[in-house]
């Protein structure tokens, strides 16, 4: 009977994520899909508590308990901080699949060695080699996003990097065939524990090579990961509901990662073994130009006569926490009868799909956000393209410069539009180092200043400061 | 004996319908995304039930309790922000 209610249980969460992630299509059904998944979930954890094979109880609350002690306050941190969170739940998610393996594994040797059959026994060592590799790769990706004093930010690498890391995971890989053959011989434990010191070593060495402005792509890889191990853990446990669901998480953490690799024109091993961010120094513009500024009362006025002006955000804006201005300016605009659009590139932000949460949260409507391949083509009869923080994903010379590490990437043409404005922090060329040869176009405007500060007071302007 | 086709069969079809279905996800919710899937899969948590519960070494059973911590942790702060960053986006 009991086993009859676990099955049932096991296809109707089945069901409700499935119907969770289909609601996801549109952000009017999606809160939907939440509510699909936590009864999914719930259902799924209370037929498992009340199978007879669990006779233990305390332990469990004193778990689910401080896993909402701790979940709680992780779900409240500012969306700025949401790729750490979500690094770091990657890292949970490995964690807890790394040490069931290595449970089940010291459960098997030590109780019942004919439960380790080759099968089993090569399922337990994937989901340890994955959910450990995940946990510390994860931890570290987090770390740098966080921008943790002890993790360097810059990229580390050394000659014969890749020799090294692909040697540990071999030696890990190979371990775990010699465990798998003899899974109860003398010294299998402590071989065992060798491949979990492996894939924590492995981990680190992943991610302390890869740069900031690869962040999105990794926490897209890592989810993967995270997703396979759960796929393994189900392989471990026979427990289809798991496979189910670790499969939906790999296979969402793959098409995220192609979209990012796309995006920035790159591959995947190339993200993983190509040390990317290095600072590369690009040749100095044939002709030196020099850029023209604009007044704020001047900007303000281009504004205000447009009648359709598309935004283009970056991180930059983000970091000077001007979303709230810009919606404000995009009320003063609209007022006006001004079409605002706000121009996403897919790699904006840390993570996918960050731009536009934290575009959400100033209350931006999601119809005015606009994705890169929408809005190039209308790019021509766009009267102000406003650019905001955002430096490679608008830079020319990603469409010919074949000695840029940007050649090839995909970027909003702002520099169509009739007149560009940007707003830029500093007079200085850019954090990556890169010219941006859109800030000395004919039609291009620099406003200096803090985007905050700049936003503001364009906001005034059109709010009645003498103009009309 | 544990029937392994049929769970290669499980993870083949799962793919697929994970493939396809997350490729009509909307573009703008792709964080909220990673939030929701990110708690889904934390549903290996009723794997961590049984090692933490089940008549087994008191060692054992704490690294099931650890695991059921973490997973725990993944499926609060997993649901809660997604709904959190859900509510933010409007129409108008």
């Amino acid at each position: 009977m009991t086993y009859a209610i676990a099955q049932l249980a096991a296809v109707l969460a089945t069901a409700l994520f499935i119907f969770s992630l289909h609601w996801m299509n549109d952000p009017k059904t999606a809160r939907r899909g939440v509510v699909a998944g936590v009864t999914g979930m719930s259902i799924a954890v209370a037929a498992t508590w009340i199978q007879p094979e669990i006779v233990h109880h305390g332990w469990i609350v004193l778990a689910i308990v401080a896993g909402f002690i701790v979940g709680v306050p992780l779900s409240r941190v500012p969306l700025t901080a949401v790729p750490q969170r979500t690094a770091l739940s990657h890292a949970f998610g490995g964690f807890a699949a790394g040490v069931v393996g290595t449970a089940e594994y010291f459960l098997g040797a030590g109780e019942n060695p004919a439960q380790l059959t080759a099968f089993r026994m090569s399922a337990i060592v994937a989901e340890v080699i994955l959910g450990f590799l995940t946990f510390t790769g994860s931890l570290m990706a987090a770390g740098k996003l966080q921008e943790v004093k002890w993790i360097p930010q810059r990229p580390v690498t050394y000659p014969g990097q890749n020799v090294v890391n692909v040697g540990v995971l071999v030696i890990a890989v190979a371990l775990g065939v010699l465990v798998v053959v003899h899974p109860t011989a003398a010294w299998s434990g402590q071989v065992f524990s060798a491949i979990v010191g492996l894939a924590v070593l492995f981990g680190v060495l992943l991610i302390i090579p890869i740069g900031g402005a690869d962040m999105p792509t990794v926490i897209s890889i890592l989810n993967s990961y995270a997703g396979l191990s759960a796929v393994a853990m189900g392989f471990v446990l026979n427990n289809k509901l798991l496979v189910t669901a670790g499969a939906l998480d790999g296979s969402s953490g793959l098409i995220l990662s192609v979209i990012m690799c796309r995006a920035m024109n790159r591959s995947f091993t190339n993200v993983l073994f190509g040390a990317f961010g290095t600072v590369q120094k690009t040749a100095a513009l044939g002709a030196q130009k020099v850029w023209k500024q604009e007044t704020v009362e001047g900007a303000a006025q281009l504004l205000e006569q447009a009648s359709h002006v598309v935004v283009v955000p970056g991180y930059g804006m983000a970091v000077a926490q001007a979303q709230h201005k810009v919606r404000e300016l995009y009320d003063q605009l609209t007022k006006r009868g001004v079409t605002v659009q706000f121009a996403i590139h897919p790699v904006a932000g840390r993570m996918p799909g960050h731009m536009n949460v934290l575009l959400a949260e100033a209350d931006i409507p999601y119809t005015a956000l606009v994705e890169m391949e929408e809005i190039n083509p209308e790019m021509q009869q766009c009267d102000v393209a406003l650019v905001i923080g955002a430096n490679d994903v608008v830079n020319p010379a990603a469409r010919y410069a074949k000695g840029s590490p940007i050649y090839g990437m995909p970027i909003i043409d702002a520099d169509k539009a009739k007149t560009v404005l940007a707003i830029k922090r500093s007079k200085n060329p850019g954090f990556a180092g890169i010219d941006n040869e859109l800030y000395v176009q004919d039609n291009t405007w620099m406003l200096f200043g803090d985007a905050k500060a700049v936003i503001g007071e364009l906001v005034k302007q059109l709010a009645g400061g003498g103009l009309h | 004996m544990i029937d392994y086709w049929s769970m290669l069969f499980v993870l083949v079809l799962a793919t697929f319908i994970g493939l396809g279905v997350i490729r009509r996800v909307s573009r703008l919710l792709y964080t909220p995304l990673m939030s929701l899937t990110n708690a889904i899969s934390a549903i290996a948590v009723v794997g961590s039930i049984v090692v933490a519960g089940a008549d087994y070494p008191g060692t054992i059973r704490i690294l099931g309790a650890v695991a059921l911590f973490a997973s725990m942790t993944n499926i609060v702060s997993g649901f809660l922000i997604t709904d959190r960053m859900l509510k933010m986006f409007k129409k108008q």
